[in-house]
């Protein structure tokens, strides 16, 4: 199969210099887009099917194509590049950005031309710091070899490139919240519409776009959007980073079609579960998913087959769970991170993630009663999309909801037992 | 107007508004917390939840908060859906996990939106065991109290603080469940517009200070529509009263004046009514000394001294009523009547009535402030001087970045949406003023100078309008270009507005204004000119008429007057205190009326206690011109009395004609509109006291008030008779009318089911529009329709700063420069300490450091103060604090000696 996002990572895990970059034909991508126009730019994307990596799977190409552009579209325009890995589990954009940096810029650099940005930002995790330091140089080699800045490659486009480090809250990934955290302020989401493609980053058209996505837009333009769909397994384009943690005999990250199933990630790549553990379910990407089980094994992982199936492919990254883990107190664990992590703006989230996380610590320890069930659902219908200002809270009872469905008899276990029957 | 459909029946509604405003102007009982009429939408606290359905085939629908959805034409949705109801009665439960359920020992109780919505959700069960958070409370100063732990999270208090009000010191900490609003430190909030926080936040985190010093349930108190007499601008309050003393003041809402909010002084400037101060019995001179007589001795005497061969005079008063200043000019006759104000003042008051008499240009409202796109602000330093119009002005910076949000189709209802559009951007504010302003952060361009400066400048942007109006002679390069920048500014704004006022007691100033308005109103634009007053009622006194002051003196002086009747006025403000000293002198008989012991009444032979505002009915005419009548909240104990009932009394006694037929407040109020043509119109500010509303008077108190039977039931058992009100449509009781007053009649806001004032939308026509029937007041000066007006010739030299000498001009301090107010305990904590400002190099070159003592010589008297360093402050010019120095007689600006002592 071949490798497109991962085909320069070395086997020391060090990243490719700029020469070197070049010379394994680098930057093509980006001097080809320069001499197209912008609006081809985004045509090309969007007959690839490239859909967003981040986890909501929007199709990159039309999301450009509402940002105003030509004469008269308001300046400046940003690119913002979320680097902001903070989904539990997730660690797709840390092998890209510590491995492959100018590959990034790479693909930032197009996107930015195609909607004529002015400024781009790499929003990154504080805690990335070898992505930071890594990112810095390659920045620095961009800049030297003309690739940024004034008048780049002569073709007299502009662009600016800043890394910003995150102060570092899960809010912070979110698309609005990133651009109000950028600007300095809480990193409370903002109201949509307006879409940040009309009023974004200071109040001017922005694109935000994950890691992974950015990186794929310099293969495009420079193989073209067919290629890039033949590479993927289902109707959306190209390959995917898919990752599997948990106790299964090989953790990792590998590039493979879009449209793997679940079933030969997590048993020919992962190697499957690890001696004398059982499958129970998974979390197929992040920890804002919905768990699949046994029965959803063969579900091709993209974005379509696996909402058919009740959950979302999100980030691609898998957290397997065993039949050694109390799945009460793995949620408990996830839901404590997300009630820590709610920025505290609308009430289902602030309020009933906090509830939640109570409830499934009285419940791990014994105390639960027989109604928390019914409260936990109540919660979870009290989060649902829509109910809420952004999309953190829905995510945060996905595994919660599902969990209530498919291992309710270990819920109701800890309650009628007093007890967790896993310690 | 759109259609949709509400719950199955269609209403018409605009289409340019949120479902939530639509669904309260159509009568539905929808909960919300974040969202604020004022403050608009941030879909927040998700409280407003209704589902809407794609068209009438859908039976699903989905849950949308109606806060955040356009009332767009066609819209179908259902407020009783169960799911809808079982989301709010949910969102509430979650509001409740940690909220400290103290209502009976909390002072929002009973007028808590809290309460109201939890109520109205149906939520009443707390299912969860475990502990509520907590947090630590501030000291916040001496007007507001924190109660962190009863914050439900809607943020109302940092958007209306931080982003309507520009304070910067309440921000929101934390995150999750234990977000946390206050300051990085415990300390006085610095906003003068903090108290609003009361009002705003919907429960009580946010309380007002003043009114625990003797707290009373909202149902207890009796209530009545009030006008603020702590500065010209009239905003509407309602003051509330129990056993005889004031106990708070809320805001009242008039579309056309303060809308929502008031100043801190306003709100909290009440307590000066139950001051030690007070003057609560009839005093007259015995052996050297005042000491209390009986009323109807007093007033025997008192007519003895009117009827027999006094020559009197009146000097009536700018912050007594209109009936009161009548009452007193009908009793001494209008050439014997003497307006009260400085000579200054008295001039610059009548100067701006002139020019507004004249117009073209017309004197906006509060609301139209806010609407103006482009602002030129003259001398004044409003945030101090007339502070609603300083909160006024930060909303009229956002109307231009607004009309790019237009263009973007942002609805100006979502609010977050547009300010993140609009960032920091501000339409024009022109601010020229000798020093530092709170508005500055939102001004175009600064410009700080001396009083003749300012008025050249102004001259200067009149010119560059109209080439015939006056240039001001030699300006400076920077000066003319920024008078051309100014003037193509106000040139190509749809509605500019011209903001001026007395308080550097500078004709030139207010004349500069007047030809800047005047030349954008010749070049076709609907120009505003807005001037300051200096109190309560100064364009009221000034349209009745009178002499000015010093002509009182004269008469005095030269024998024509051996007795004089001063209303509700120290002298020792108005003019120096040798001229006062010289009166009081020569006069036979002084004799004062007041609230307050002051020096002129301390000085009297007699002095008659008068009712403040809360306890007297009366009308002011406002900056604007428009006449607002106060009601009386309670009838005081003691001798304390109406001014104009007193001196109805006092012409009684005397014989006096016209008095025969004058007894209750209608009568004067119709006297002056005859007698007085620029006040005909005084009769419309308000119904008379012959309104009914289905044959019943309008209550004071609310329904639920408790205690009528009980409060004197310690002395006697038997319930006394509740007084009678000749004056007005109100009863001193709970019991009357039950419907919506008028607005000029309504004593507080309350409707089934909404306690606090949130149920202000029950009163209105429209959210944020008039109160149902108009707003209260009515306009006494209109500007002739298509009139032009002359322009004043005022080129005159520019500032010169001398070599020892200082030109010192008054610097006004919201909090210490008003009279009243500063005897209220709470505001007076806020006043500064009196000082003399000065530049860094006018220090340096005076050899004095911050804080060291000066000496100032002015009219003879000497003063030390310490210097406070004010970067702003142009070369040559000292400042001091307005209404705090004792050398307020003395007309400001002037020139002085400065000595290091």
């Amino acid at each position: 199969m071949e490798k497109v996002l991962t085909k320069d990572v070395q086997p020391d895990g060090s990243a490719l210099d700029i020469k070197r970059y070049e010379l394994a034909g680098g930057y093509q991508g980006a001097r080809k887009a320069l001499k197209m126009t912008p609006k081809e730019v985004i045509e090309v994307v969007k007959q690839s099917g490239l859909r967003g990596r981040g986890g909501a799977g929007f199709p990159t190409g039309l999301k450009w194509s509402f940002v105003p552009g030509g004469t008269g579209a308001p300046h400046p325009k940003y690119l913002c590049c979320n680097a902001d890995e903070m989904e539990p589990g997730t660690f797709k954009d840390r092998l890209l950005m510590e491995e492959t940096p100018h590959q990034l810029i790479e693909g930032m650099i197009c996107a930015a031309f195609a909607i004529e940005a002015d400024v781009a930002y790499i929003f990154l995790r504080g805690e990335y710091f070898l992505s930071a330091e890594r990112l810095r140089k390659a920045l620095a080699e961009a800049y030297e070899h003309k690739y940024l800045g004034k008048n780049i490659l002569g073709s007299g486009y502009n662009l600016e490139m800043h890394l910003h480090l995150s102060g570092g809250r899960y809010m912070c990934g979110e698309e609005t919240g990133l651009l109000n955290a950028l600007e300095g302020k809480r990193a409370n989401p903002r109201t949509k519409p307006p879409f940040p493609q009309i009023s974004g980053l200071f109040g001017k058209p922005t694109i935000v776009q994950n890691v992974e996505t950015l990186c794929n837009v310099h293969h495009i333009i420079n193989k073209g959007p067919e290629w890039f769909k033949g590479l993927s397994k289902s109707e959306d384009g190209g390959t995917k980073l898919y990752g599997a943690s948990g106790k299964v005999k090989r953790p990792g990250l590998w590039e493979l079609p879009m449209g793997t199933t679940v079933r030969e990630i997590l048993e020919e790549h992962a190697g499957g579960m690890k001696e004398g553990l059982k499958f129970r379910g998974l979390l197929p990407g992040g920890a804002s998913t919905d768990f699949l089980v046994e029965e959803h094994l063969d579900v091709k992982m993209d974005f379509t087959e696996v909402q058919k199936a009740g959950s979302r492919m999100g980030t691609g990254t898998m957290i397997v769970m065993d039949d050694r883990t109390c799945p009460v107190g793995f949620v408990q664990n996830l839901e404590h991170f997300f009630a820590q992590e709610s920025c505290g703006w609308c009430t289902p989230c602030w309020s009933g993630l906090s509830w939640a996380e109570k409830m499934l610590q009285s419940i791990e320890e014994g105390q639960g009663q027989e109604p928390d069930l019914g409260r936990l659902d109540f919660i979870c219908r009290m989060a649902a999309p829509g109910n809420t200002f952004c999309a953190l809270a829905p995510g945060a009872v996905e595994p919660l909801q599902s969990a209530l469905k498919y291992f309710r008899e270990d819920f109701e276990r800890h309650i009628h037992e007093k007890r967790c029957p896993w310690r | 107007m759109g259609k949709i459909w509400v719950d199955d029946n269609w209403y018409e509604v605009n289409p340019d508004q949120s479902l939530l405003q639509v669904c309260l102007e159509l009568g539905f009982d929808l909960p919300y917390f974040c969202w604020h009429p004022a403050l608009g939408s941030v879909g927040a606290c998700r409280q407003c939840a209704v589902k809407q359905f794609r068209d009438e085939n859908d039976t699903r629908g989905r849950i949308v908060m109606s806060c955040m959805t356009p009332a767009a034409e066609g819209t179908r949705i259902s407020v009783k859906d169960s799911d809808a109801a079982a989301f709010r009665a949910g969102v509430i439960e979650g509001l409740m996990l940690s909220h400290p359920h103290d209502c009976p020992v909390c002072d929002e109780g009973g007028e808590c939106h809290l309460q109201d919505m939890t109520v109205m959700t149906g939520h009443n069960y707390r299912r969860t065991p475990y502990p509520k958070r907590t947090f630590h409370n501030q000291y916040l100063g001496p007007l507001i109290n924190h109660e962190m732990n009863r914050c439900i999270q809607c943020y109302r208090c940092v958007r209306y603080y931080r982003e309507y009000a520009g304070g910067t010191d309440l921000q929101a900490f934390g995150l999750r469940n234990i977000a946390y609003f206050g300051r990085q430190e415990d300390g006085i909030l610095e906003s003068e517009f903090a108290g609003n926080l009361v009002e705003i936040c919907p429960t009580g985190v946010f309380t007002d200070k003043t009114l625990k010093q003797h707290y009373t349930r909202k149902w207890d108190l009796q209530m009545a529509p009030s006008v603020c007499v702590h500065c010209g601008l009239g905003c509407s309050t309602s003051a509330g009263e129990r056993y005889g003393t004031l106990r708070r003041i809320l805001n009242r809402y008039n579309g056309e004046v303060n809308g929502y909010f008031l100043c801190d002084r306003g709100r909290f400037g009440y307590e000066f009514v139950n001051s030690e101060q007070r003057v609560r019995q009839t005093l007259s001179r015995q052996d050297g000394r005042l000491k209390p007589v009986p009323k109807k001795k007093a007033v025997e005497q008192l007519g003895d001294i009117l009827k027999g061969k006094s020559r009197v005079i009146g000097i009536g008063s700018p912050r007594a009523s209109l009936e009161s200043n009548f009452a007193l000019r009908s009793l001494v006759g209008p050439d014997r009547f003497f307006n009260g104000m400085s000579d200054e003042s008295s001039h610059l008051v009548s100067l701006m009535a002139e020019i507004l008499r004249q117009g073209p240009a017309r004197s906006p409202s509060l609301r139209e402030i806010e609407n103006s796109d482009a602002v030129l602000v003259l001398g004044e330093d409003v945030s101090n001087t007339a502070p609603r119009i300083a909160l006024a002005l930060r909303q009229s910076v956002r109307q231009q970045p607004m009309e790019m949000t237009d263009k973007m189709k942002i609805p100006r209802w979502l609010d977050h949406a547009v300010r993140e559009a609009v960032q920091n951007d501000t339409g024009p504010l022109f601010i020229a003023t000798p020093n530092e302003t709170r508005l500055d952060d939102v001004a175009t361009d600064t410009y700080r100078a001396a009083p003749d400066d300012i008025a050249r400048l102004g001259f200067a942007v009149a010119h560059a309008l109209d080439f015939d109006a006056p240039a001001g002679a030699d300006l400076s390069d920077d000066v003319r270009q920024m008078a051309e920048r100014i003037a193509q500014t106000l040139k190509a704004a749809k509605r500019p507005l011209v903001v001026a006022g007395p308080s550097l007691n500078s004709e030139a100033v207010i004349q500069a204004a007047a030809n800047v308005a005047r030349a954008l109103a010749k070049d076709g634009k609907e120009a505003g000119l807005s001037f300051t007053m200096p109190e309560a009622n100064s364009l009221g006194v000034s349209l009745l008429g009178g002499g000015k002051l010093s002509d009182a003196f004269k008469e005095v002086e030269e024998g024509k007057a051996d007795t004089v009747i001063i209303l509700e006025n120290d002298l020792y403000r108005r003019a120096p205190a040798r001229s006062v000293d010289n009166l009081m002198q020569a006069v036979r008989h002084m004799i004062v009326l007041d609230h307050l012991t002051t020096p002129t009444s301390s000085k009297a032979e007699f002095v008659l206690p008068a009712g403040a505002f809360a306890e007297s009915d009366g009308t002011l005419v406002n900056n604007e011109g428009r006449a607002q009548r106060f009601f009386q909240a309670y009838i005081p104990e003691d001798d304390i009395q109406e001014s104009w009932r007193w001196l109805l009394d006092m012409m009684k006694a005397a014989g006096k004609a016209e008095a025969g037929s004058w007894n209750v407040l209608d009568d004067l109020v119709s006297a002056a509109a005859g007698a007085v043509p620029a006040l005909a119109k005084i009769t419309e500010a308000a119904p008379s006291s012959k309104f009914r509303i289905l044959n019943e008077k309008v209550p004071r108190s609310p329904h639920r008030s408790s205690g009528r039977t009980a409060m004197l039931a310690n002395i006697s058992v038997s319930e006394p008779k509740p007084p009678q009100d000749p004056d007005s449509a109100l009863a001193f009781s709970m019991e009357g009318s039950p419907a919506q007053p008028p607005g000029a009649l309504t004593p507080f806001f309350w409707s089934p089911g909404w306690n606090s004032i949130q149920s202000v939308n029950k009163f209105q026509s429209e959210i944020n529009g008039a109160l149902r029937g108009g707003d209260p007041g009515v306009r006494l000066i209109e500007p002739p329709q298509g009139g032009s007006a002359m322009y004043f010739s005022g080129p005159q030299k520019a500032f010169q700063a001398r070599a020892d000498e200082w030109l010192l001009v008054p610097l006004y301090h919201v909090f210490g420069s008003e009279e009243l107010s500063n005897q209220a305990p709470a505001v007076a904590k806020l006043a500064p300490k009196p000082y003399v400002a000065l530049n860094a190099a006018d220090a340096a070159r005076l050899h004095v450091e911050d804080g060291a003592q000066i000496e100032v010589s002015l009219d003879g008297t000497r003063q030390k103060l310490p210097v406070v360093v004010h970067p702003d402050l142009p070369k040559g010019i000292a400042g001091l604090p307005a209404g705090l120095v004792p050398l307020e007689g003395s007309g400001l600006p002037a020139w002085t000696k400065l000595s290091r002592s």
